[in-house]
């Protein structure tokens, strides 16, 4: 850098680019306990992947339902059997395919429907907008639990592509709100107007512009949404409108323990899957809410 | 004015429809400005400087409005008549505007090198490889050292400065035959104020730009406008050579502005002020806009709302003294509105 400019950078020099993205990117990678609720949904991740690998048996068997129902833990069958005498733990892997998978495209169908939502209404601003956000107001209005009970018992034999969309399509409410308020702030940010006086399209100014102040928030909010979701198909499905027998979800496993006093390990390892990925789900919320606030706007 | 018009700005009316009432930002400004030449544009916050830049290149939003009626007449075509992509083929191609605060007007989240390219992207269709050829070429005409390393660099990592250099070369990229700067050197202390204007004017110099420079500071203007217009209230209250200007200001906000800046050489227990402050748009006095806080105002001031009178080549005033001028000895009340005399000057000279 030639030292005798009049004007130079300053201290923020360094070598490479210091993307606001990476410096976030940095931030997280010290926080400890984002790190370990990313390494806790990683690890989630493979297993589930793996799961025919990993699984001891084969979740559906059903070898002996009269000797081998109800087994408690043993080296044998670590989470015990259930009353098919099927083995849990195997339920669990396999059943960490539906969970994880349900709320993963759940919420990215959330996401995607709320976002493009609220961007429309924030960018286009108006009756228009006036009008948009009372719709959402009013389908905010009805409980969301109840929403998905009456879809769901109405419409019989629900496919896990349904399950997918009616959580997804029950859950943008909040994420359209978020991004249009987003928007709306970021559409008077002066490089904004910039941008437009320099002839940019439409377009070019949402996508350029707008929507990158827009990915921080809601990226947070989705990662804390998964876990909302998660609990959410699992509840749904204990009260049997979700994931059907004989696939395994979480929610099915803690609802195939409900006789507690019969054999508590079964609902046990359901819940305890249940809250330890809800858990590192909100540990990586937290992490990131934190990273990227700090380094959204440097300049600011 | 010897130069043909580039812009001719006639009857330009912008008001924003509030719940509070109409507020007539803009309410009747006309003005031309020559190729090459650089107009300055002065008057407090509030008085429509900024309005009348976005105007022209149909930046206000809603719920402005420009009101038919006004016209801005450009390269032969009225800007108020263009469709959407009319305009957008104006904006940043042949009209440029630098921004006001550095810091803001430039995307945190992509590089400086990606935000000056993206204007010829956008203009010229160039290529990715060519547009940021371009935007490096042109860091180095701002003047900004190891060019090519800092067309990588985030504005965050550049000082106030070198940002404002670099919304400079993001107006220049099409070489435009006008650029609109609003308050571009407001924001930067005062040794980087200057190399900026000094850039502004060498920039001018070579490449025959046209400037409209937008500024609350007579000392910008003195500096670089070779004419200039003063506006109070949304309307033109005076507009006169720079030199004229400053030796025979005729209006008495603009005696009053020139007697605001604190001057070298100068001692004072404190600056002088114009009284009272710019009225709301919504509800711009009766008559004279400026009445209220002129210490020359008679009953005629509040009754006739003046017109724009002659007062010499190339010198107009929005004042009723024009037609009256034995008023201005008989009001010497105005503590401010006298010329530099020993009154004013406490503590004596020794």
């Amino acid at each position: 850098m030639a030292s005798s400019a009049p004007d130079r950078g300053g201290a923020f020099d360094r070598a490479g680019g210091a993307s606001p993205w990476r410096s976030a990117l940095a931030t997280l990678a010290r926080d400890r306990s984002a790190m370990a609720g990313l390494a806790i949904l990683a690890a989630l991740a493979v297993i589930a992947l793996a799961a025919p690998y990993v699984a001891p048996y084969d979740p559906r068997a059903q070898p002996d339902i009269v000797t081998l129902k109800y087994l408690p833990p043993t080296l044998a069958h670590p989470f015990g059997t259930d009353q098919l005498s099927r083995d849990v733990l195997s339920r669990i892997i396999f059943g960490s395919r539906v969970s994880l998978s349900v709320a993963f495209l759940g919420v990215a169908v959330a996401v995607t429907v709320g976002t493009g939502y609220g961007a429309i209404a924030g960018y286009l601003g108006g009756k228009l907008d006036g009008f948009m956000m009372r719709v959402v107001d009013a389908l905010l209005s009805i409980p969301r639990v109840l929403l998905l009970i009456a879809v769901a018992t109405l419409w019989n034999g629900l496919e896990l592509a349904g399950l997918v969309l009616l959580l997804g399509l029950t859950g943008w409410f909040g994420v359209s709100r978020l991004v249009r308020t987003l928007v709306l702030s970021a559409r008077e940010d002066e490089f904004v107007t910039a941008a437009r006086a320099l002839g940019a399209t439409h377009t070019r100014i949402l996508i350029h512009h707008i929507l990158p102040q827009v990915v921080s928030p809601v990226l947070v909010a989705a990662t804390l949404a998964i876990g909302n979701v998660i609990v959410m198909e699992a509840g749904l499905t204990f009260l049997g409108m979700g994931v059907r027998p004989p696939n395994a979800s979480w929610g099915s496993i803690v609802y195939d323990g409900r006789d507690v006093a019969a054999a508590w390990w079964i609902s046990i390892s359901g819940g305890a899957a249940l809250v330890i990925t809800v858990l590192a789900v909100n540990l990586l919320a937290d992490g990131l809410r934190e990273a990227l606030n700090a380094r959204q706007l440097p300049a600011r | 004015m010897t130069q043909p018009a580039l812009l001719t700005v006639s009857d330009l009316r912008t008001y924003f429809y509030t719940g509070a009432g109409v507020a007539r930002a803009v309410d009747g400004v006309s003005f031309t400005i020559g190729a090459g030449e650089t107009l300055g544009i002065v008057g407090e916050s509030g008085c429509g400087k900024s309005v009348t830049a976005l105007s022209i290149l149909r930046l206000v939003q809603q719920p402005g409005r420009i009101e038919p009626g006004s016209r801005i007449m450009f390269e032969g075509q009225d800007l108020l008549q263009l469709d959407d992509a009319g305009i957008r083929r104006v904006r940043g191609n042949r009209i440029a505007m630098i921004f006001q605060e550095p810091m803001t007007a430039l995307n945190p989240v992509f590089t400086v090198g990606d935000q000056i390219a993206e204007v010829a992207r956008v203009h010229a269709s160039a290529s990715r490889r060519a547009a940021w050829d371009r935007a490096v070429e042109m860091l180095t005409l701002v003047g900004i050292p190891a060019p090519a390393d800092r067309a990588r660099q985030y504005p965050h990592q550049l000082s106030g400065g070198m940002r404002q250099r670099v919304l400079i070369a993001m107006a220049l990229v099409m070489s435009p035959a006008l650029v609109i700067a609003d308050e571009p050197t407001t924001a930067l202390d005062v040794t980087i104020q200057a190399q900026i204007l000094e850039l502004l004017g060498d920039l001018q110099q070579r490449l025959g730009t046209s400037i409209a420079m937008i500024t609350h500071d007579l000392g910008v203007i003195a500096e670089v406008a070779s004419r200039v217009l003063v506006m109070y209230g949304g309307e033109v209250v005076e507009e006169a050579r720079v030199e004229t200007l400053f030796t025979e200001p005729h209006h008495p906000y603009t005696e009053g502005l020139l007697h605001a800046m604190p001057r070298v050489g100068r001692r004072q227990e404190r600056l002088a002020v114009i009284p009272g402050s710019v009225p709301p748009p919504t509800a711009w006095p009766t008559g004279c806009r400026f009445r209220d806080r002129c210490a020359y105002a008679w009953d005629r001031c509040a009754r006739e709302h003046p017109p724009l009178y002659q007062i010499g080549a190339g010198h107009v005033s929005r004042c009723h003294l024009a037609d009256e001028p034995e008023r201005r000895r008989t009001a010497r009340a105005m503590p401010n509105a006298s010329p530099v005399t020993p009154a004013s000057v406490s503590g004596g000279v020794a």
